[in-house]
């Protein structure tokens, strides 16, 4: 049997092997040098990726707690005088949502009734449509949401002057700000939805994205000029895996600033629209990274 | 009523009714939820079952004349029936599907007489047929069918299993990069391919990285090709531009509107081909395509012309065909639960994959993978990764500890080769072998044994980046 010739009948004296490139990964979050007992990942390394799994599962699965949320997001100076708008898709849950990406990408009925009722109250006591709508929504990771949306927000209103009824703002750096909408299960294109309801000239739909084994927690954020239903990605720009790990808030909010005043200005958004935020800075391909496997 | 359908069962007091090939074909298909999704899947666990009863009577000619795509709209249909060889279906052209489910799987079915219909076979009779066939089967008669393809060492020989070493990065930082490939090398990974999914995809990212992998290579005279999986118009840039490109990539669906979304056409990929053979560094053999395929990609891209999934990614291994590709790919588990639910329907997938590409004729590998959001786990991976490996599978992907860091998903490790390796004997390609053994990192290339110590070519690279160690 050659398959009985393939497992060592001399082996090692000690049950794990340890590598000696294991110092690499202090140059790489990938998972270099594990070591191995016989041809099999240690078992510490194989402990650990389990819980990084569980922890991308419960990111997936576990619910927004939306009127946390909510009540947090009214605490802050910049928010709108208008409280939060609680919505949700027509998924009804959260294997309906993997399943039907259709259902999380349009408002359920009650939903769509109260910013449907909302936009009709608001075009009889104001001229002025709303410039701005924010959807929060939980997509693939309700952790991204409920650790990254202040932080992102209050970031980005150090840019934004947001325009409200109480002030008497006439400056043109002005947004009207849209009261902000949590959505649950949402996909990006429920932010079109929103959009169109609300009679907004843009969106910016802040999501969940889809958890990585070690960014369980990655928000995503996508703009569109003018959303309608049926908008594919074509008309969206997106800014992704921002997160204390990843894109950290204040660059998210500069770039998310630069693509709002770009597509004010355009009125347009997606592929014809670049973003040339970082234009001023160069690729730089001297700086540390090197292939060290050849001299 | 009768019209409506074109094909009718009778089962006890009801009738089942279906109302072309098309729709056939996809009800019975098992049960998967791109199909539920596109809404073409079948109503019941019994109206799936009469499905396949009903698709088993249907002649093989007759996906000769009833085409599920309209040959006018559509290159790949166009190429499936204009370069369908009669003389190679001869032996097969008075079976049923049914019949042709026995037929693969009786003796008559040689390995030798498997590569002798291979041209005959079109892609819609390989789905019809994997429809009504248990794992089992797929496994069974995929083993059957060798194919092998050769560059810089030779893919797909019996007994044989390779891996394609995947060390990307977020950023396509070098060291990190150049770590994890250290890592697979010492591991005994990277016989199909060194292939890096670029964070940053241009033509000129492409080349820095493209140079990079051959610096490698050459450095340590790797029996081995490099790939940078960017969109092929970048590739025949970087070419020519000069760029040491090895393999061509490019991600292919079954119908012209699905690689119409991923912008490009046979025409791209002849001229993509070309290029590449033009530059004759090949050493062993000239295929120099690698290809990507997954269930789902046209439905996604809108283009699924009414077809079920399976049946459009069977179609896609036409296009493949078309131009000898070294390995194909097809990246099972990666598009998400919308399409493959749970492990059980990603392991069905991945079977049913290999099987159709392998009796098409293809190199076919497989990316056993899955995101956080399917209902799948390591443990789902560990039974499609030994399923494959008894079906012959000839290549899978290897990356560190599982986690790709760049593209957010999990597939096969450095470590789970090793695994199939040693339950199941299965050898990576016959001259990466030899230079696994010769640079000391295997011990023992019949035990799999990997060496304790850091071998001593890798010495100086380490010492340079972490000092004593």
């Amino acid at each position: 049997m050659s398959q009985d010739k393939s497992f060592p009948t001399h082996p090692h004296a000690e049950p794990v092997t340890k590598n000696a490139w294991r110092k690499l990964n202090a140059f790489t979050d990938a998972r270099v040098g594990l070591g191995r007992s016989g041809i099999s990942v240690p078992t510490k390394h194989l402990l650990a990726f389990q819980l990084a799994h569980a922890q991308a599962i419960d990111a997936v699965h576990t619910q927004l707690d939306s009127a946390q949320l909510a009540d947090a997001l009214m605490e802050q100076d910049w928010a709108p005088d208008c409280a939060p708008l609680l919505l949700h898709s027509r998924a009804t849950d959260r294997a309906t949502y993997l399943q039907r990406p259709d259902y999380g990408r349009l408002l359920d009925q009650t939903s769509a009734q109260k910013l449907d009722k909302h936009s009709q109250q608001h075009s009889q006591t104001s001229y002025q449509s709303y410039d701005l709508a924010i959807a929060v929504v939980d997509g693939l990771s309700s952790r991204a949401i409920e650790q990254n949306t202040l932080p992102f927000l209050n970031a980005l209103f150090s840019h934004i002057q947001p325009h409200k009824l109480s002030r008497k703002d006439t400056q043109k750096d002005n947004w009207n700000i849209a009261p902000i909408c949590i959505v649950e299960q949402g996909r990006v294109a429920i932010g079109d939805d929103i959009c169109q309801r609300l009679n907004a000239k843009c969106v910016l739909v802040l999501i969940g994205e889809r958890p990585g084994l070690s960014s369980p927690d990655s928000l995503g954020l996508y703009l569109t000029w003018g959303g309608k239903v049926g908008y594919t990605d074509a008309y969206r720009n997106c800014i992704s895996n921002v997160r204390p790990a990843g894109l950290v808030y204040q660059e998210a909010a500069r770039k998310a600033f630069y693509l709002l005043n770009e597509a004010r200005t355009l009125k347009l958004s997606g592929v014809t629209l670049k973003d040339r935020s970082d234009d001023e800075r160069v690729i730089d391909t001297s700086k540390e990274s090197e292939n060290f496997l050849i001299s | 009523m009768a019209n409506q359908h074109q094909f009718r069962n009778q089962v006890g007091e009801r009738t089942f009714g279906f109302v072309d090939l098309a729709d056939l074909m996809a009800k019975a298909t098992p049960a998967r939820s791109g199909d539920r999704l596109a809404g073409v899947a079948a109503d019941s666990a019994e109206e799936r079952a009469i499905a396949q009863m009903t698709l088993a009577d249907v002649p093989l000619n007759l996906f000769l004349e009833q085409l599920l795509v309209p040959y006018e709209e559509d290159e790949i249909t166009r190429l499936i029936i204009d370069e369908h060889d009669k003389e190679a279906f001869a032996p097969i052209a008075h079976l049923t599907v049914g019949g042709f489910r026995d037929w693969l799987l009786s003796d008559i079915a040689t390995p030798a007489m498997l590569i002798k219909i291979r041209a005959g076979v079109t892609p819609e009779m390989a789905a019809a047929v994997s429809k009504i066939m248990r794992n089992q089967d797929l496994i069974l008669v995929a083993k059957k069918c060798h194919v092998k393809t050769a560059f810089r060492n030779t893919i797909g020989l019996p007994g044989h299993l390779s891996t394609r070493l995947q060390p990307n990065h977020p950023t396509d930082d070098l060291t990190g990069i150049a770590a994890s490939m250290l890592d697979g090398l010492l591991y005994a990974n990277g016989d199909a391919v060194i292939g890096i999914n670029p964070a940053t995809d241009n033509v000129q990212q492409a080349t820095n990285l493209i140079k990079m992998m051959d610096d490698v290579i050459q450095h340590y005279d790797i029996p081995t090709q490099s790939c940078v999986l960017t969109h092929v118009t970048n590739t025949i840039e970087c070419i020519e531009q000069g760029a040491p490109v090895d393999l061509v990539f490019q991600s292919i669906g079954g119908t012209q509107a699905t690689n119409d979304s991923f912008g490009f056409n046979l025409a791209n990929l002849a001229e993509a081909q070309a290029a590449a053979l033009s530059l004759n560094r090949g050493t062993v053999g000239n295929n120099v395509m690698y290809f990507e395929t997954g269930q789902g990609s046209s439905l996604s891209a809108n283009a699924n012309h009414g077809l079920d999934q399976q049946t459009c990614e069977a179609r896609a291994y036409a296009v493949a065909r078309k131009f000898d590709p070294l390995l194909v790919n097809t990246v099972v588990g990666f598009i998400g639960p919308e399409y493959l639910y749970d492990g059980k329907e990603i392991t069905r997938a991945g079977l049913e994959d290999h099987f159709c590409g392998k009796l098409l004729g293809l190199p076919m590998g497989c990316d056993v993978c899955y995101t956080n959001h399917a209902e799948a786990d390591q443990n789902d991976m560990d039974n499609l990764l030994t399923l494959l490996g008894v079906a012959g599978c000839t290549f899978i992907m290897g990356i560190p500890g599982s986690d790709d860091i760049m593209l957010n998903y999990q597939t096969t490790s450095f470590h789970d080769a090793l695994y199939a390796r040693r339950v199941l004997g299965l050898k990576p390609a016959p001259e990466f072998d030899a230079w696994l053994a010769k640079m000391d990192i295997f011990k023992n290339n019949e035990q799999f044994t990997l060496n304790h110590e850091l071998p001593d070519a890798f010495h100086q690279s380490l010492n340079r980046m972490i000092g004593g160690h």
